[in-house]
This record gives C-alpha cells, structure tokens and sequence, in this order.
C-alpha cells in the first residue's frame, strides 16, 4: 500500500521549504542578494570551472610573476600602513607635543586622495623631466642621467610608497580608536610594575590594539589588491593590472577570469584574517572606564621629531597632491574645459548618483530583510553580496561582463526567434553595466550603513507602531523612516564619493568613448598630459574631501565612551 | 486625580470584552515556550502572569497583541475570534485594537511626548485628544507635552507610555513588566498611579511581571508559569498562604525547608509537632516556613516554642532580619525569621520560635 518513495520524499522536501524563506520579505531579500552577488558567483563558477589550456599558459609565462609582485606589493603596503599608521596614532594620542591637535584630525586628509591620483603627482614630481630632478640638477650642475643617481618612481617601490602614503589613515584610524579605549590603568600599572614608557607601548599597549591594527592593515591592503591605476602607470605587473591586460590587450575573457580566481585567494585570506581579528577585538577591552590619557610631555629634539614624522604623511600625501593639482588645474583651465571636462564631470555625476541612490534602496531592502527576521538562507545570502566591498574592481568587472553577456545573448536569439528582429547587447558595454559593478562592490558600505541605522529602532518600537493601529508600511513610513533617514544620507553620500573614484570597474566595463572623470584623468596621465587633467582630479579629491571633513567633525572629536546623546533627536 | 472618562469610553466599558487564549501552544523553531496554556481575562480586570524570565509569559503577550503569528490555540476578545490556528485566522496587530506596553517603554525618540500619545490616535478625534491633555496635566506632564521623550525621567517615560497605549481605547490592554524599568524608589507610587488608572479604565488587562509582590499589589488573579505551562492560578492571596508546589512558594524570596515526618495526626518537625490535615500516616515530607511566619520571643517572657541560638541580627529599619540555628542534629539547621520593628538579641544569647499551624507549606519529599 505505501508507496516509498512518496514517502521518502515528505522530509526532505520539508527540510527543503523550511530552508527556504517563505515570506514576502525572505523571497525579496534572498532574490535581490543574489542578484548583487552574481558577479560574485560568476568568477566562482569560473575560478571551477577546468581550464587546462589557460593554466598551462598561464603557468608557463606570467603566473609566478603576477604572484610574487602582488605578495611584494602587499607585504610592503603592510608594513608600510603599520608603522605610519601605528606610530602617528601613538603620538597623537599618548603624546603631547605642539601641533598634536592639528595632526589629531589632519592626519585622515590623504584618505580623500585616490591612490592613482597620489601616483601622478609623483611620478610628474620625480620623474626625469620633473620638478624635483629639475632643481637637483640646476643645483649641482649636472647634465644628465650618467651625472647621478635617483630613484625611479614607477617601480614597486614607489608603488608601495605611493599607496602607503594614502592608505596609512585606515591603520591610523582604527589604531588611534584602540589606544583612546585603553583603560589608561593598564599603562599605568606597566609603569609601576617598573616598566618605562617606550616598553609599555610595546609590551601592553601595542599587543591591546593589535586586532584592531591588523583589521586596519587588511582594509589597506585590500584597497590595495583593488588599485588598478598605479601599478599599471607605474608598470608593476600585479593581478589587477594583468587582468586588465589579458582582457583588453589579448581580448582573452577566460584568461582574465582565472587570473582573477587566483586573486581571489589573496582576497579569501585578507577576509578571513580580518574576521578573525576583528573577533579578536572583543576579547581586547581592558576597561570601559576613561581617565585622562597619561600625555607624555615631548620637549625639544623629541617634539620635532614627533612634528616631523606626523607632518611627513600628511605634506606628501595630502598638501602637496593638492598644490601640484591646484596649480595645474589654474594653469590648464581653459585646456581642461576644451577637454569636455564639463560633460565628464556630469558623467560622474550622474552615474555616482544613480549607483548611491540604487544602493541604499538596495541596501534598505536587505537590511529590512534580515530585520523582518527571514531564515538562514537569505542571511547567508546578503553576507555573502558584501563581500564584495573586499573584491578588486577589475574581478567583478569580469564577474559583471559575463552574466551580462550570457544574458544579453539569451534575450538576443530570444527575440531573433520569436520576433526575427536581433536588439544587439542590451545592457554589455553599457553604463548599466558599470552601475552593475558599482552595485557589486559598493553595496556592503550603503547596507551595513543603514543596517546600523535600523539598528537604533527597536524591535518593540515596531510593536507599539502596529499595535497602536498602523500598518507595515505606515510603521515604516512614520517611525522607521524619520529614524534612519540621516543614516540612508550618509550610505548614499559614501558610496556616490567611492563611485566617483572609481577606476578599474570604469575603465573596464565603461561604453566605447564614454568617460568618467577618473578614466579621463587616467587616460590623459597615461598619455603624459597629466597637467592637462589635473582639474578632474582636483574634482575628485575635492569630492573625497567631504566624508572625510564628516568623520573628522564626528569620530574624532570626542573620545569614545564621551559620545552624548543617544538614537534621539 | 485622572479626568472622567469620556462617554466613548463609559459605552465601551459596558460591553468590554473579555480577553480569552485558549489551548495556546508556541514554539521558536524546536523549543517549545508555551505549551497548552489557557488564560482569560474578564472586563475590568487585572490579571498578572509571574514566572521567572524565560518561561514563556512575554510570548504569550505578544501573541494577545499579535506580534507573534498564533500557532496553536484559538484568541478571542469577547465573542469576536481574534486568532485560530484551526481556521488559520490571523488579525494583524493593526486591527486588533489592543494597547501594549513594554518594559522598555519603546517610546519613538523622533516625536515629542504628545505626538507620541496621538500615534494611535484617528486624525480628527479631537475630544480624545483633549482627554489626553487633561491626563497629562494632571499627572503633572502638562509641560513636557511638546518635549522629547529623552529629556523625560524613566517614571515620566513609563507614563507617557501607558497613555500612548491607553489613547485610542483599546479592548484590551497587555502590558509587559511596565515597573521593571523604574529605579526601586519611585516604583510604589508610580505602581500606585498606574493602579489608578487602569482601574478606571475598565478594560480586561494582562500583565507579565517576575516580580511577586508587584503581581500581589496589582493583581486580581495570577497566574504562575514555569517552563511554558501555568502552574497554579488564584487569587494573590491563595499564591502566597496556598501554594501548590515549593516552587511557587519559592517565587517570593529565600524560604526555610525543614524535613517532616507524618505519624498518627500529626506532623513531626525540627520546630515541634503541628496537625498532619490530609497528610498521610508515615508520609515523609518536606516543609517550607517563610521567614515572616517565625514568630519570635525573648526567653525572659512566657516564651513558647523549641529554643534557637541567635547567630546575627541585622536591624533594616522597618524589619530585622536574623539567622538562628536550630540544634537538631549534628549540624543543626539556619533559618532565617524577618521580625517587624525592631528585634535585636545579643549574638550568641536564645530565642523561642513559634510557627502557626496554617504558616507551614507541606510539600512530599523531593
């Protein structure tokens, strides 16, 4: 009478809908994850897919190479961030010597400078026909290359010093926080114990931050991995910059899809590092209680050595990008303007808009998702679509311009067949594809933004909204809504800041002759008509200049714990 | 003290239904926190679930309010089916008509004190709105009318919020551990106005509390829960002088056990003989004796009862607290006694302990 299989089948399609979300708002979430999580997902597939022939030629020729210049690469802008971030954080928080206040919130000014923008200046700095070489040699008499020796700029090192200069904030910022939480106590009672101040900061508050350091140095590096400008103006053959060239020089998808699997490994590991410290960082909190920080008076040859090595990151990585700009961008005004500027810079415009405002409503939606309290499913899937804030541009670039392709092609022998008319590519090698790739990379900043901000209403505040008689939607729109609004601003305002950025996801996936202000500044320093283009970049570190003027205003202010005022208004 | 009610309000309290949750079963994936429960509130009256944290009493709320999806049971407000899990009927949140306030208070930061009352309020129900101008005045919150709710203290907070729950009318009001987020000082007077308030109310009210003498001072009837089930129901009083098991006797604070033994008609205890009742001849039982049912004396006057040594004494003002060891063994047992006023012997000297027959909680041995 019975029948097995049937019978077979009940608990395991039970197992099966109880993993799959079946409200409303589970489907959505878990449908909109994906969705930004496919390029993701694309490289993945790929990256298992077996491709004999690609990695034998890739074994043979560039592999070792891409892998010892992008360790190199990392390991240096490591070090670099750590004892520059590490060290200014230090000083401005443990230390007192004149200009500490100053340096407390300037120190942050390089973030808003783009790593390959950093690298044009210098380069047009420090190169042969540049200012500085130019001084050097009406001062010593010298004629040419054979009379002396200078460092060339566009090499590893220099790529490292260039992205050390900007990248260092993030190590200094996160560093800076953990020393202000120390409990002061355990710097004091190091020094009773009989330790002086140099072995305290190395034996009990260098280990306290250290989680806190290493998530620093991981962020660094992985904007890092994600520079696409520098290393290829400066020729440092890395991933990034070879996926860049296999996909556009030899025109070779699959090629630049494995490179950017192999990337991918590098990416896996600075996630997991940065997961495990940031666990770590819990274990860290010595005390919540805040005293005085101990102010160690600097006087003399100490003070100005303490002046010198905060003001050196901040001159080369700030003030002087800034002047070289400003001067420039006055010079070639009119040159600038001739060059479309005006019609690059609406591109930009119009294009980090539309990636904000499609981000936070994204955003929204997922966080609004997982609050609504759908399975484990859904929640696996929007972890999963902010990794991307971790993933170099140029791999989901690949991972947009495959699932694109792949759908337009459908839609395309779709319509041929039904219709006999072929639409070409929709959406490949459009700007919707570029937004794609934004949405891609750029979603985990807007969500975990208003996610925090969803945070502050409570769970009962939705109780007494609806049992005081107003619906989902009126809740949201009469308490969620005033609530987070401030919060939805500042993701919108982050993300259309990073998209204006931008370059390797651009320049990659950019329309034929479309241009953004970041490619038109690339593509003109490439050319050596850097001077030219200093405006676009003026414009973009200017636009830089705005998160990082709020989180001077806000975070750096006060000291931790000393925040007043709480979700209300 | 609070303005009359309005005509509205007098209608409806003629015919407020009562709040009826029968056969209610709800778990959180496989855990199981409310198994079978049945509670019902009539019109008019108070009834308080006590329970530890844990055993289920907030969920049986929020499921009376309809922030949980009924699993098992049915729901009525009256007649009217609420929810049943039978008929897979649902009424949202919005459409019960019910007033609910949580511990927390979950006062919306971003709206002043009378934007918040007014939230559930129709648009254009101005007489409502003057009722609540005329309760805010009169507990003295005329002037924080237009403030936010965070310049307000945590008794002015708790307030508003019964009012914002209180506002448009409910049927039937819940209202989650509402004393628990007030500091110790305030909490009676504050306990007192609610008390006031709800009483005028006339609507079926449902309270959680794991406060014992909260629920006493509060309640019409209690209902005890432990790990998702009601343990016993009653009047306050019958909880407290008639409990059912240890563990309910156990809810209002540190209590002796002493071992007892039935034999005949009576029933041998460390403290003496007392009548066995219904126990059964031979039965060895455990027996519970709160520290106020321990009358002390002085050996000086007719003292009466066995003889303890005193091992401290603490005066706390209105009572006194004392431990005393009772030599019945090698170890001798502690018991505490709490006496009123103040009672202090000397460490060391003897007192005589006298316990009602009707004070003694006799449970079976465990």
């Amino acid at each position: 009478m019975s029948h097995p299989t049937a019978v077979a089948d009940r608990p395991a399609t039970r197992a099966l809908s109880r993993f799959l979300p079946s409200d409303r708002w589970g489907i959505a979430t878990l449908v909109v994850a994906l969705f930004v999580a496919t390029p993701l997902i694309a490289v993945a597939i790929i990256a298992l897919t077996p491709a004999p022939d690609i990695w034998k030629h890739l074994y043979n020729t560039v592999l070792f190479g891409y892998v010892r210049r992008t360790v190199t690469l990392m390991f240096g802008i490591g070090l670099g961030t750590f004892i520059l971030g590490t060290g200014t954080a230090w000083l401005v928080t443990m230390c007192r010597f004149p200009g500490r206040g100053f340096f407390n919130w300037a120190l942050i000014l390089p973030l808003a400078v783009p790593t390959y923008i950093l690298a044009f200046v210098f380069t047009d700095q420090l190169e042969y026909a540049g200012a500085v070489q130019v001084a050097l040699r009406d001062m010593f008499g010298w004629r040419n290359r054979q009379d002396y020796w200078f460092p060339e700029i566009r090499s590893m090192g220099g790529a490292i010093t260039v992205m050390t200069l900007v990248l260092y904030p993030y190590v200094y910022l996160l560093a800076r926080a953990a020393f202000l939480e120390q409990s002061v106590c355990v710097i004091e009672v190091s020094r009773t114990l009989g330790k002086n101040a140099w072995q305290s900061f190395w034996h009990v508050a260098l280990p306290l931050a250290r989680p806190a350091i290493v998530v620093g140095m991981t962020l660094a590096m992985m904007e890092a991995l994600n520079d696409f400008g520098t290393v290829d103006f400066f020729g440092v053959r890395t991933f990034t910059a070879g996926i860049y060239d296999v996909w556009l020089n030899m025109d070779s998808i699959s090629g630049a899809a494995q490179l950017a699997a192999v990337l991918m490994i590098f990416v896996i590991a600075l996630i997991m590092l940065e997961r495990s410290a940031r666990r770590g960082q819990k274990y860290h909190h010595t005390s919540t209680k805040m005293q005085a920080l101990p102010g160690y008076k600097l006087r003399g040859a100490r003070a100005g050595l303490a002046i010198a090595f905060c003001a050196l990151p901040i001159v080369l990585g700030f003030i002087l990008p800034a002047m070289v700009l400003l001067s420039y961008s006055v010079v070639f005004f009119d040159v600038a303007l001739k060059a479309n500027f005006l019609t690059i810079t609406l591109n930009s415009l119009t294009l980090s808009f539309g990636a904000a405002v499609a981000a936070v409503g994204i955003g929204l939606v997922l966080a609004y998702g997982l609050r609504m309290g759908s399975g484990p499913l859904p929640r696996a899937a929007v972890r999963f679509a902010s990794v991307g804030y971790a993933v170099p541009g140029a791999v989901l670039a690949i991972g947009v311009i495959i699932p694109l392709a792949k759908f337009d092609n459908a839609i395309d022998a779709l319509s041929s067949q039904l219709f006999g008319v072929s639409p070409g590519l929709l959406f490949s090698g459009t700007v919707v594809a570029i937004l794609y790739g934004y949405l891609a990379r750029f979603l985990a900043l807007s969500f975990g933004t208003v996610e925090a901000g969803l945070g502050k209403v409570s769970r009962n505040m939705d109780g007494a909204a609806r049992t005081l008689g107003a619906t989902p939607f009126q809740t949201m729109a009469r308490v969620h809504f005033p609530l987070v609004r401030t919060s939805l601003m500042t993701a919108g305002l982050l993300v259309f800041v990073d998209c204006m950025k931008e370059l390797p996801i651009t320049i990659i996936l950019r329309p034929f002759g479309y241009d953004t202000l970041a490619t038109f500044v690339f593509q003109y320093a490439s050319d050596e008509l850097f001077e030219e283009s200093a405006l676009g970049a003026l414009t973009i570190v200017a636009a830089g200049l705005i998160p990082v003027a709020i989180l001077a205003l806000t975070t750096l202010r006060s000291r931790p714990g000393h925040a007043t005022g709480s979700c209300s208004a | 003290m609070i303005p009359p009610l309005t005509t509205q309000q007098t209608m409806n309290n003629t015919t407020a239904p009562g709040l009826h949750m029968q056969n209610v079963s709800h778990a959180f994936g496989s855990h199981e926190v409310v198994i079978d429960v049945s509670v019902s509130v009539e019109a008019g009256e108070l009834v308080c679930l006590l329970g530890p944290s844990g055993c289920g009493k907030t969920t049986l709320l929020r499921l009376a309010a309809g922030l949980e999806d009924l699993q098992r049971g049915q729901i009525r407000f009256g007649d009217e089916v609420i929810a049943d899990s039978s008929q897979g009927r649902q009424v949202p949140p919005e459409g019960r008509n019910v007033g609910l306030m949580f511990q927390d208070f979950a006062l919306f930061p971003h709206l002043t004190v009378m934007e918040n009352i007014a939230f559930g309020l129709p648009q254009k129900n101005a007489g409502r709105v003057g009722w609540v101008r005329d309760t805010l005045a009169s507990m003295g919150l005329a002037q924080y009318a237009d403030a936010y709710p965070h310049v307000l203290s945590g008794g002015q907070q708790q307030r508003v919020a019964l009012l914002r729950a209180l506002a448009p009318t409910p049927r039937v009001l819940l209202l989650d551990e509402p004393f628990s987020g007030l500091d110790v000082n305030r909490r009676a007077q504050i306990r007192q106005d609610t008390f006031q308030i709800l009483s005028q109310a006339g609507i079926a009210t449902l309270m959680v509390t794991h406060d014992p003498e909260e629920a006493m001072f509060m309640a019409d009837r209690i209902l005890v829960m432990r790990g998702g089930r009601i343990v016993q129901a009653g009047r306050p009083m019958d909880i407290y002088f008639k409990p059912e098991d240890a563990f309910v006797a156990e809810l209002f604070g540190p209590i002796n056990a002493l071992p007892g033994q039935v034999s005949g008609s009576q029933l041998q205890t460390p403290l003496g003989a007392f009548p066995a009742g219904s126990q059964q001849d031979g039965a060895t039982v455990r027996v519970l004796i709160r520290p106020e049912a321990l009358v002390l004396s002085l050996p000086a006057e007719s003292a009466q009862g066995p003889a303890l040594t005193v091992m401290s004494a603490r005066s706390l003002g209105r009572s006194t607290h004392l431990t005393l060891l009772l030599e019945d063994g090698a170890e001798g047992t502690v018991l505490s006694a709490r006496m009123p006023g103040v009672f202090l012997p000397d460490v060391g000297s003897r007192v005589h302990a006298q316990v009602a027959a009707e004070s003694l909680l006799v449970f079976p041995a465990e």
